[in-house]
C-alpha cells in the first residue's frame, strides 16, 4: 500500500499547478460571487476555456489522437485536483467535455469524431444532454420523446426536462424512442439546437438559479447519420455515458470540500464560536466525514488504475458526496445561526450570502446524477445481490 | 498510487481467514466465552506459532516486524471471526514497551507465552492520559481488558505528579471481574500496592503510551470493520432467503436500503482504517488526525451497522441462538475503547480548529 505520488505524478503536478499559478484570473473569486447575467458569466467561462484549450489543459483524459493529452487516470486526478485547488474558473463545456465528447469517443464512427471533438475541446460548440423527461426520471428507459424515419432523417417529437446549459448550447445529446421495447427501442442522437423545432424554456430552481431548462421538439428534422451507436441500441450507449459521471467527478470534490470547511472554520472563530463543545463536535464530525470520502476515492482510483474497472466500493461514492454535502450544509447553518438565512445582497451576509445559496442548493444533490434511492437500489441488487426491488 | 493489500498482505489476510474459520468457529467462540476468562490457551498457542501475537513487534525482539497494513489485514479477519480474548491487549501492552525502548517480555509475547495487558482507565473513566491520577502503584484502575490472564500489566500511573508507565506482575495485583455486556472480552478492576518495575516516564511515558494507544485502535477500527462485514453477511444473508407476503423480504426497499447503509458504513471505515495504517507507517504529518478519523466513523458505524443487522433479520434477529447479537455486544464494547466517536472528535477538533495555523488541514 503506496499512496505517494511517482516522481513522473509530482513532475506534472508541478507543471499543472505552475500553469494554474500563472493563468488564473485574479478576479474569478469575487466576480464568481457577484451578480452577472447568465449570458455574460458564460462568455467568460467559454474564454476561459478557449484560453486553456489554446494551452493544451482542455480534455486532459482524451486520447492524444482526440486532441486530448491521454492523461493516466492519476493524472487526471491530479489535474482536477490542482485545478480546484487553484480555484480556477470551470469550464463552460463541462458536459461536453465529461461526458458526450467521451461517448462519441466510444460509440461514435469516424466521421462524427472528425465533425465534433475538436470543437467540443474549445468550447466553439457547447453541448447538453437530453434525457431526462418529466414522465422518465430515474426510470430513464420510459422515455417517450419519439424519432419516426423520414427518409434520410428522423422527425422528433416530444419533451426532455432538467436539461442543464440547453439555453447556452449549440449541441444535444438526445436520447428518442425508436421501437416500443423498452429497452431495445432507444436511440442516441446528435441534435442541432438551432434545428427548427427545438424550443427551449428555463426552469428556475429553488436555489433561485436558472440552470437548467426544458427543451421541446416539435417535428425536428435530424439526419440519421447523427445516431451514436446503432439505432435501437441508445440505452447501451445512455449507459456508457452515466457511467462517465462517475470516475473522477469526485476528485475536486475533496479539494471543494476541505476548502468550504477550512473556510467554516475561520467563520467560527470569528463568531466566537469555536469554544462550543457542540460547535466542536459538528466541526469535527464534518472533517472526518471528508476524510473518510477522500480514503474512500483513493481506493476506488486505486482500484480502476489498477484493474480498469470499478469495484463495489465505487457504487457508495455519489451517496457519500451528495449526503455529506447536506449534512455540511446544515452544520455550516449551525455556525452561522441568524446570518445562515442571509441570502445575496445583503451587506451583513458572510461570502455574499453564498452559504445560504449553497443550503439550498445541497438539497439538489441527492436528486441529480442519480438519486440516492436509485443510488441504494443498486447496492442492493448489484453489490449485495438482493433481488431487485422494482 | 495503491490503496489495497498487495500480494504478501492478501495471502497473509487468506491464510487468517482459513486458519480462524478452521480454529475458531462460531461454536467455539459460544464455547470461549462461557469461560470464566474468554481465553482459551490452546488458541492462544496456535495463534502465536502463526506469528500473531507479534506482528508488529520488532524481529529483533522476537516478533514478525511486519507494519500496520499487515497487522490491520490480520484484525479485520480477527474481527470478522469475533475472536475472543486478549489479543488487541496484548499488542497495547506490547506496544506501549516497544515505544518505550524496552524489548521486556517482547519475545514471551510474541511467542504466547507471556499475556500482557494495559491498565489505563481509572473511576474517572477517561481515555485522556492527561486524566490518569493514580499515585505509583498505590490505587485501583478499572476497565482493565484481560486482566485476568495477564502475566504482565503495564500500568499508567503519575510518579511524582509526571506521567509514568510502569510494568507489574499481574499475578501480584488483585483482580475482580467487571462483568460487561462483550462476553468475548472480559474487563476488570485492578487494585495495586506497590512492586512495579519503572518503563518509562515524563515525555518519554506520553510519547510511548500515545504511540501504543494509536496502534491499538488502528488495529481495533479494522477489527471492528471485519464484525461489522460478519454482521452484514448475515443480515444480508436472511434478506435473501426469509420470505414473506410471497417475496424474499430483501425485496422489499425498506430492507434493502437497510442494508446498502450497512455496506456504506463498512466500506467506508474500511477505506479509514487501512489509510490510517498507512499513515502510522509512512509517519506523514496527519497520522494522528487519521487515527482519529477511523476511530469516529468506525465507532458511530460499527453501532448503526450492529442495529440494522438486528432489524433486518426481524424477530431472529433479536434471539441468543443468531451470532448477531455476540457481534453487536462486541461492537458496544469497541465504540468505546481507546475513546468513544465524541471522544475522538474532541480530538479532532484540537488538532484541526485549535491550532491557528491548522497543519492537518491542508487543502
Amino acid at each position: 500500500m503506496d499512496l505517494n505520488l511517482t516522481p513522473q505524478e509530482l513532475a506534472f503536478r508541478g507543471e499543472v499547478r505552475a500553469w494554474f499559478a500563472a493563468n488564473v484570473p485574479k478576479d474569478w473569486v469575487k466576480r464568481r460571487n457577484a451578480e452577472e447575467s447568465m449570458q455574460a458569466r458564460f462568455d467568460y467561462l467559454r474564454a476561459w476555456q478557449r484560453k486553456m484549450f489554446d494551452a493544451g489543459w482542455a480534455g486532459v483524459s482524451w486520447a492524444k489522437e482526440y486532441g486530448g493529452r491521454g492523461a493516466s487516470l492519476m493524472e487526471q486526478v491530479i489535474f482536477i485536483e490542482e485545478m480546484a485547488r487553484a480555484q480556477a474558473p470551470p469550464m463552460a463545456n463541462v458536459l461536453g467535455l465529461g461526458l458526450i465528447g467521451p461517448t462519441i469517443i466510444a460509440y461514435g464512427n469516424d466521421a462524427q469524431k472528425k465533425r465534433f471533438l475538436q470543437k467540443i475541446l474549445s468550447a466553439e460548440e457547447i453541448w447538453c444532454q437530453g434525457f431526462s423527461e418529466p414522465n422518465a426520471g430515474s426510470d430513464l428507459a420510459a422515455a417517450s420523446t419519439e424519432a419516426k424515419l423520414d427518409g434520410d432523417h428522423f422527425v422528433i417529437n416530444g419533451h426532455k426536462c432538467w436539461n442543464s446549459y440547453a439555453w447556452a448550447a449549440d449541441w444535444c445529446e438526445l436520447v428518442v424512442r425508436t421501437a416500443p421495447d423498452k429497452h431495445k427501442g432507444l436511440t442516441v442522437l446528435l441534435v442541432d439546437m438551432k434545428t427548427p423545432g427545438v424550443e427551449v424554456r428555463g426552469l428556475k430552481q429553488m436555489s433561485g438559479e436558472s440552470e437548467f431548462c426544458e427543451i421541446f421538439f416539435r417535428d425536428v428534422r435530424v439526419p440519421a447519420a447523427n445516431v451514436v451507436g446503432q439505432v435501437n441500441d441508445g440505452w447501451r450507449v445512455a449507459m456508457g455515458t452515466l457511467m462517465h459521471e462517475r470516475g473522477t467527478f469526485g476528485a475536486a470534490l475533496q479539494v471543494n470540500y476541505r476548502r468550504n470547511f477550512q473556510r467554516l472554520v475561520e467563520i467560527a472563530r470569528e463568531r466566537k464560536r469555536t469554544d462550543d463543545p457542540i460547535i466542536r463536535q459538528k466541526l469535527a464530525q464534518m472533517y472526518a466525514e471528508i476524510e473518510v470520502m477522500r480514503c474512500n476515492q483513493m481506493r476506488a482510483f486505486s482500484r480502476i488504475n489498477e484493474t480498469g474497472v470499478p469495484g463495489p466500493e465505487g457504487s457508495i461514492q455519489k451517496i457519500f458526496w451528495s449526503e455529506l454535502n447536506q449534512r455540511f450544509q446544515q452544520v455550516a447553518m449551525d455556525v452561522l445561526g441568524p446570518y445562515g438565512q442571509l441570502a445575496h445582497g445583503s451587506e451583513d451576509a458572510f461570502d455574499e450570502g453564498q452559504w445560504a445559496y449553497g443550503y439550498l442548493r445541497s438539497r439538489g444533490n441527492t436528486i441529480e446524477a442519480g438519486t440516492s434511492e436509485i443510488q441504494r437500489n443498486i447496492i442492493g441488487h448489484f453489490v449485495l445481490g438482493l433481488p431487485k426491488s422494482y | 498510487m495503491q490503496f489495497g493489500l498487495n500480494e504478501s498482505q492478501k495471502i497473509l489476510q487468506s491464510n487468517a481467514r482459513r486458519f480462524f474459520g478452521t480454529e475458531c468457529p462460531m461454536a467455539e467462540v459460544r464455547r470461549i466465552m462461557e469461560t470464566e476468562t474468554a481465553h482459551d490457551e490452546k488458541l492462544w498457542r496456535h495463534m502465536a506459532e502463526q506469528g500473531f501475537l507479534g506482528v508488529v513487534i520488532p524481529e529483533d525482539a522476537g516478533g514478525m516486524g511486519l507494519g500496520m497494513v499487515e497487522l490491520a489485514a490480520l484484525s479485520e479477519e480477527m474481527g470478522r471471526a469475533l475472536v475472543p480474548g486478549a489479543v488487541i491487549s496484548n499488542l497495547l501492552a506490547a506496544s506501549a514497551i516497544d515505544a518505550a525502548g524496552s524489548k521486556k517480555h517482547l519475545a514471551e509475547i510474541a511467542a504466547g507465552k507471556t499475556k500482557a495487558t494495559l491498565a489505563l482507565l481509572e473511576a474517572t473513566a477517561k481515555w485522556d492520559p492527561e486524566a490518569v491520577a493514580m499515585n505509583g502503584l498505590s490505587g485501583e484502575k478499572m476497565f482493565v481488558p484481560d486482566a485476568g490472564i495477564a502475566d504482565v500489566i503495564v500500568v499508567a500511573a503519575r510518579d511524582r505528579g509526571e506521567l509514568a508507565l510502569y510494568m507489574v506482575d499481574g499475578k501480584s495485583a488483585s483482580r475482580t471481574l467487571m462483568p460487561s455486556v462483550d462476553l468475548t472480552r472480559r474487563l476488570y478492576k485492578v487494585a495495586f500496592n506497590g512492586g512495579g518495575e519503572l518503563l518509562a516516564r515524563g515525555d518519554s511515558a506520553r510519547k510511548a503510551l500515545d504511540h501504543a494507544l494509536d496502534v491499538a485502535t488502528v488495529a481495533l477500527c479494522a477489527e471492528m470493520t471485519g464484525g461489522m462485514q460478519r454482521t452484514m453477511e448475515i443480515a444480508v444473508e436472511y434478506a435473501k432467503t426469509r420470505k414473506q407476503f410471497g417475496k424474499p423480504i430483501g425485496q422489499y426497499q425498506a430492507v434493502q436500503h437497510q442494508c446498502a447503509d450497512m455496506f456504506l458504513w463498512t466500506e467506508s471505515s474500511r477505506s479509514a482504517a487501512y489509510y490510517a495504517a498507512w499513515a502510522l507507517d509512512a509517519g506523514i504529518a496527519e497520522a494522528r488526525s487519521a487515527v482519529s478519523v477511523a476511530k469516529v466513523y468506525a465507532s458511530d458505524a460499527c453501532r448503526e451497522v450492529g442495529n440494522r443487522g438486528v432489524q433486518v433479520q426481524g424477530g431472529m434477529g433479536f434471539t441468543w441462538e443468531n451470532d448477531t447479537h455476540l457481534f453487536y455486544r462486541r461492537a458496544k464494547a469497541s465504540e468505546i475503547a481507546f475513546g468513544d466517536a465524541t471522544y475522538h472528535r474532541e480530538r479532532i477538533a484540537r488538532l484541526v480548529i485549535d491550532q491557528a495555523r491548522s497543519e492537518a488541514v491542508n487543502v
